[in-house]
């Protein structure tokens, strides 16, 4: 049986960039894909903006990821496409991978893990629309799928349903391929895409967003033939009499991403409520030793230059793992922050420059969020406003503040006046 | 005045922008330089990046995904769509190579933005 240092599982940008990390710091690495080709879902996000933190570029998605997929290859790391994780096995030096692919049953032994699986779209059996089952009702992913990788538009008139980005540059995308938007609508009161894509998506091609609007039914036997819309009250819920019906031949729905961990419940790695992903430390590793986890499997990004970054950090740590016995603290946050990551931090590692990712629960003006280390604010830093569909990541000395000896430590955001 | 909401990089600045009384654009709430150059550029000649696919001669890769290699005016937005749909990929051509030379005569190229015919 082979042996690795590091098995990837996941071809996205995520996976890409840990196994190149991972790599070059001398692992004998492997990745597993299941779909045919590498790239995840950047393949078929063709709109341009990735990879301006990272290269200072506007790439459009496959140009972003073709570049990392170049560097792989030509560092001849070993992939396995076509190729699905069935089961993941732990025992004392490390873990055994059960694949299935053409070639059927294949187990590989690694000392150490890095759960690269990205992250799902929630769909509109989650969100609880009542009728019929018409073909027309699709997540704004597949219905990006099939107008960038398969040449074919899904809709002529429709309705997106969710705020979400990727509901947001299907809007544009679709009225540019000769679609009718009749409008984006959100249950909550605030958008939950980034601001420049409610510019830039919506505005650009004067397409309504109507917040504190949902769906509330469809319509249609074979096909969709129209959805009901309804105003919503503060708690989300519909209001009576404010029923509209809107003939459309496709309801979209962009109402949020879950990050996809069923192979790290399997290992029984404890996932952090606030993220939905596997509760980390400042190494991206999980309370599980030896399993690491980044990209939107970890938390859900919204730049795929954070996802690239943490990536590599848990490709470099994976690399570097030795087996030792680890000295939590839970690095806290107070309630006014959505999430914040890493939730723990390891005493005896070199916590000298740990990436903390955050995102405020609701939108805040004029803020301070500070660092209380045993009780003394050891950092702060103002920031003009948050909000929640834009994360802030910064890098941290945690060890200048004392943290190796220290028993608790705290993030607050505190709502200047 | 006019506020505007940045799209150079996902931050999203809110922008203020004015005519001083010498007739000078001034621009506030920017964070960085292309928020000014943004900001001024939407009240003179808006400009906009277009990304889209065009048709492939190969049946399991139907579409190309392609983008324009900088920016356009908006208003000539949908006039570039129209000239996308009336081309068929015959080549396996790859990232960064020009399907359309300066497009509708506005100086810039639809080029290809992946090696997906070539993989």
């Amino acid at each position: 049986m082979e042996q690795y240092d590091v098995i990837v599982i996941g071809g996205g940008p995520a996976g890409l960039a840990a196994a190149i990390s991972a790599h070059e710091n001398g692992a004998k690495t492997l990745l597993i894909e299941r779909e045919a080709r590498l790239g995840g879902m950047l393949k078929q996000c063709i709109h341009d903006g990735f990879g301006l933190a990272r290269f200072g570029e506007r790439l459009a998605g496959p140009e972003y990821v073709e570049r990392f997929i170049d560097r792989f290859r030509a560092l001849g790391i070993e992939a396995q496409t076509r190729t699905f994780v069935t089961r993941v096995e732990r025992h004392e030096a490390g873990f055994t991978v059960v694949t299935v692919n053409q070639d059927g049953l294949t187990r590989y032994d690694t000392k150490t893990l890095i759960l690269a699986t990205g992250c799902r779209e929630r769909t509109a059996k989650q969100v609880s629309i009542h009728g019929t089952r018409p073909a027309g009702v699709f997540t704004a992913g597949t219905a990006q799928h099939f107008t960038n990788l398969l040449g074919v538009l899904p809709t002529k008139k429709c309705v997106i349903l969710g705020s979400g980005d990727i509901g947001l540059i299907m809007a544009r995308r679709l009225t540019l391929e000769g679609a009718q938007v009749l409008g984006v609508y959100e249950a909550k009161p605030t958008p939950s895409g980034l601001t420049r894509n409610i510019h830039q998506c919506l505005h650009d091609y004067d397409i309504p967003l109507h917040l504190s609007h949902t769906v509330t039914r469809v319509f249609g036997q074979d096909r969709l033939t129209g959805v009901e819309i309804a105003a919503v009250d503060d708690d989300m819920k519909p209001i009576p009499g404010t029923e509209q019906r809107l003939a459309c031949d496709a309801l979209i729905v962009s109402v949020g991403l879950i990050p996809e961990n069923e192979l790290a419940e399997s290992l029984h790695v404890p996932l952090d409520p606030r993220t939905n992903g596997p509760v980390c430390d400042g190494q991206l590793m999980t309370e599980v030793p030896g399993v690491f986890s980044c990209g939107n499997a970890l938390h859900v990004n919204d730049l795929v230059d954070y996802v690239s970054a943490s990536g590599e950090e848990a490709g470099r740590n994976a690399a570097h793992y030795a087996q030792r016995t680890r000295d939590e603290i839970v690095l806290g946050a107070s309630e006014n922050f959505q999430y914040l990551v890493p939730q723990r931090l390891d005493r005896g590692a070199d916590n000298s420059a740990v990436t903390v990712y955050f995102r405020s629960r609701d939108v805040l003006g004029r803020c301070r969020v500070t660092l209380t280390v045993d009780g003394r604010e050891v950092w702060s830093k103002q920031y003009p406003f948050l909000r929640p569909p834009e994360m802030q990541q910064l890098t941290l000395d945690f060890g200048s503040f004392g943290i190796a000896d220290a028993a608790s430590a705290q993030f607050e955001i505190e709502v200047e006046a | 005045m006019k506020e505007l909401v940045c799209i150079g990089c996902p931050r999203g600045c809110q922008l203020k922008i004015e005519k001083n009384n010498r007739g000078e654009w001034v621009v506030t709430g920017n964070t960085c330089k292309r928020g000014e150059a943004f900001a001024i550029s939407e009240m003179t000649a808006p400009k906009r990046t277009i990304c889209s696919v065009v048709k492939t001669a190969f049946p399991e890769t139907p579409v190309l995904p392609v983008r324009v290699s900088a920016d356009i005016p908006k208003e000539r937005i949908f006039d570039v769509m129209a000239q996308l749909r009336t081309v068929t990929v015959t080549e396996r051509i790859g990232r960064g190579d020009v399907v359309i030379p300066n497009v509708l005569g506005l100086g810039v190229d639809i080029i290809a933005t992946s090696n997906i015919l070539r993989t």
